[in-house]
């Protein structure tokens, strides 16, 4: 088990647990009530700790190292799926996959960042940081889901796109851009859901849709933490600082309107009982695949475009925002 | 040994004599280093006359530079808030505040409508002056009510785009224009009204990943930095020096993401014929 710092108060009480099954295991001692208090302690700190997370806690829990990944919710969420590869321009992005599924009879195309489960793997994801074919993948397969009319299911979890010298001479922004471009046209709906990081363009590049849930535990944001606190306090310690003020979190982005809802995670994160997690993510996308579907195609895309039309706070200037008292 | 010695020493006229070399008469180039006027600057359409650098300038300087003289600006009363009551070294209230003072600017872009050659055109200037002409819920707004005025009148949009990318004072907000400006443009291309998108230095991040690169027409100015991660970013990422060149108009021309470069005072004709080439 990896543990955070601040699930510090946890580590103890399990390395107290391991010690007394030791105990119990030699056969001298009763451990059976000694066991009892110790799990109904963890019980109880582990809800005090999660009852409270701060900004960066929960950042730091989207990254965990155990957290489930695209890949995985994929082979837990449908029983068939082929994995379907290229940009058919350039390359086939290891930092984005996609392929259709079956979801309980319904079929789909679903695409997502993958990160790597160990370090070989996570440098052969990019650490999930996509490269333009990756979008431009993402693109093939979204137009193919619109041409056999099947829903498109997108799964974020990225620190950013890459930034990289290729990235660019291949225009990581254009690619971005076209993926927002074609997403608010697509004829088939879309539903997302940012499954662990979810920074910046490299997000929303296959984060435009329908329906946008979060995991209870991630984040969204214009930029990470910690390249904000580099930007902006110009140092690299804030990080703390400023992922309290980027409002980031699952419940800041649903009270600003900014996603649809939020999807429960397991107590402890979504790594500690990830079979469960896949069981309420995919009800979650079937439940609003099915409202979508009731929809005319041309009905839904206006109310797509309508809906982040509305995204924005401003003020006009008869209503006085200049010397607002502070 | 000299023909003057100096009796005494330091500056003795008093400073109520002192002459003031008065502001804003002289250019030095950034690019050459040479001393121009600012008078021939003007002339120049903001071009070092020596080596033709394209100065930064702001929107109504180009307002001035394209169209016809009189120009009708839109959308005017709309001010960004400080919703997420962002604080960093200085609360985001307190940045509004002077930069709106610095720049006698509501936000980083201005909309006007007017005439080129005679043939009516909307366009979205950013102000690289405002807050590093970044992207928030204003810019998006504005670009969507430039675009909802387009649709309407049927003319053609120009968006000239001077922007760092998205306002982190803003966060998701500032993210989300990114989908919302790329989403409306689709009513624009539906409705066939054509889209030119001038890129000018800098354009980066979130604008060039969004409506920037939309354009039916994307062009530039000559030696502008575009791209979708800052230079820094990069060089820190990869480890390296980056190539002469790298992320420039001439670079992205070059693989394929520019129709074409323009001088700035190549640029009213060039738009006169695009408007009139799509047909408008």
């Amino acid at each position: 088990m990896v543990f955070l710092d601040f699930e510090k108060p946890l580590e103890s009480l399990y390395h107290q647990l391991e010690k007394i099954q030791q105990v119990g295991e030699e056969g001298v001692l009763d451990v059976e009530p000694m066991i009892k208090e110790l799990e109904t302690k963890i019980r109880n700190t582990r809800k005090d700790i999660y009852s409270n997370l701060t900004g960066w806690q929960k950042v730091q829990l989207s990254r965990h190292p155990e957290r489930p990944y695209t890949l995985y919710y994929i082979n837990q969420m449908c029983r068939k799926f082929i994995e379907l590869h290229g940009d058919r321009y350039y390359a086939d992005d290891k930092a984005i996959v996609g392929g259709i599924g079956n979801l309980d009879g319904m079929n789909v195309v679903i695409i997502g960042q993958q990160k790597g489960v160990n370090t070989k793997m996570r440098q052969f994801r990019n650490f999930g940081m996509a490269n333009p074919e990756g979008y431009r993948k993402a693109l093939r397969l979204m137009k193919m889901a619109e041409r056999f009319n099947m829903p498109v299911v997108c799964l974020i979890d990225t620190p950013g796109a890459f930034p990289g010298l290729e990235a660019e001479e291949r225009g990581q922004a254009e690619a971005i851009a076209r993926n927002l471009f074609e997403m608010a046209q697509l004829r088939v709906p879309i539903v997302c859901t940012v499954i662990g990081e979810g920074a910046s363009g490299g997000a929303i590049g296959i984060g435009l849709g329908d329906r946008v849930y979060m995991l209870e535990n991630t984040w969204y944001s214009v930029i990470s933490p910690e390249s904000c606190s580099s930007i902006l306090w110009r140092n690299w310690d804030n990080k703390e600082l400023a992922a309290e003020a980027l409002k980031l979190t699952a419940e800041h982005m649903f009270e600003f309107g900014l996603i649809d809802d939020i999807i429960k995670e397991p107590l402890g994160g979504a790594h500690t009982a990830p079979e469960d997690m896949a069981k309420a993510l995919k009800r979650h996308i079937k439940k609003a695949i099915q409202e979508l579907q009731e929809m005319d195609p041309d009905e839904r895309i206006e109310a797509r475009i309508d809906k982040y039309s509305q995204m924005g706070h401003y003020e006009r200037a008869g209503e006085k925002v200049e010397d607002k008292p502070e | 040994m000299g023909w003057f010695k100096r009796l005494k020493d330091g500056i003795q006229t008093a400073t109520k004599y002192k002459k003031e070399a008065p502001d804003g008469l002289w250019y030095k180039c950034k690019s050459c280093s040479e001393t121009s006027t600012v008078k021939e600057l003007k002339e120049n359409f903001f071009k070092c006359p020596k080596c033709d650098y394209h100065v930064r300038i702001g929107s109504h300087d180009y307002f001035d530079i394209i169209f016809d003289g009189k120009y009708n600006e839109l959308f005017e009363d709309l001010y960004s808030v400080d919703f997420l009551e962002f604080t960093d070294l200085k609360p985001y209230t307190e940045r509004l505040k002077s930069a709106r003072k610095k720049t006698d600017l509501t936000d980083a872009i201005t909309v006007a409508v007017g005439k080129v050659k005679k043939r009516a055109l909307v366009i979205a200037a950013m102000d690289f002056s405002f807050i590093g002409g970044s992207m928030g819920s204003v810019v998006g707004e504005k670009i969507g009510n430039a675009i909802d005025y387009s649709l309407e009148h049927k003319i053609p949009l120009m968006v000239i785009s001077k922007s760092g990318g998205a306002r982190m004072m803003e966060s998701a907000f500032s993210l989300m224009q990114m989908a919302k400006t790329s989403a409306k443009l689709t009513r624009l291309a539906k409705a066939g009204i054509p889209y030119f998108s001038f890129l000018t230095d800098p354009t980066t991040g979130g604008v060039t990943a969004s409506f920037a690169m939309l354009g039916d027409i994307n062009f530039a100015e000559p030696k502008a930095l575009i791209g979708f991660a800052g230079p820094r970013v990069i060089k820190e990422t990869i480890k390296k020096d980056l190539p002469e060149g790298f992320q420039t108009s001439e670079f992205l021309l070059e693989h394929g993401f520019l129709d074409f470069i323009v001088d700035r005072s190549e640029l009213r004709d060039r738009i006169a014929d695009m408007i009139h080439l799509f047909g408008y």
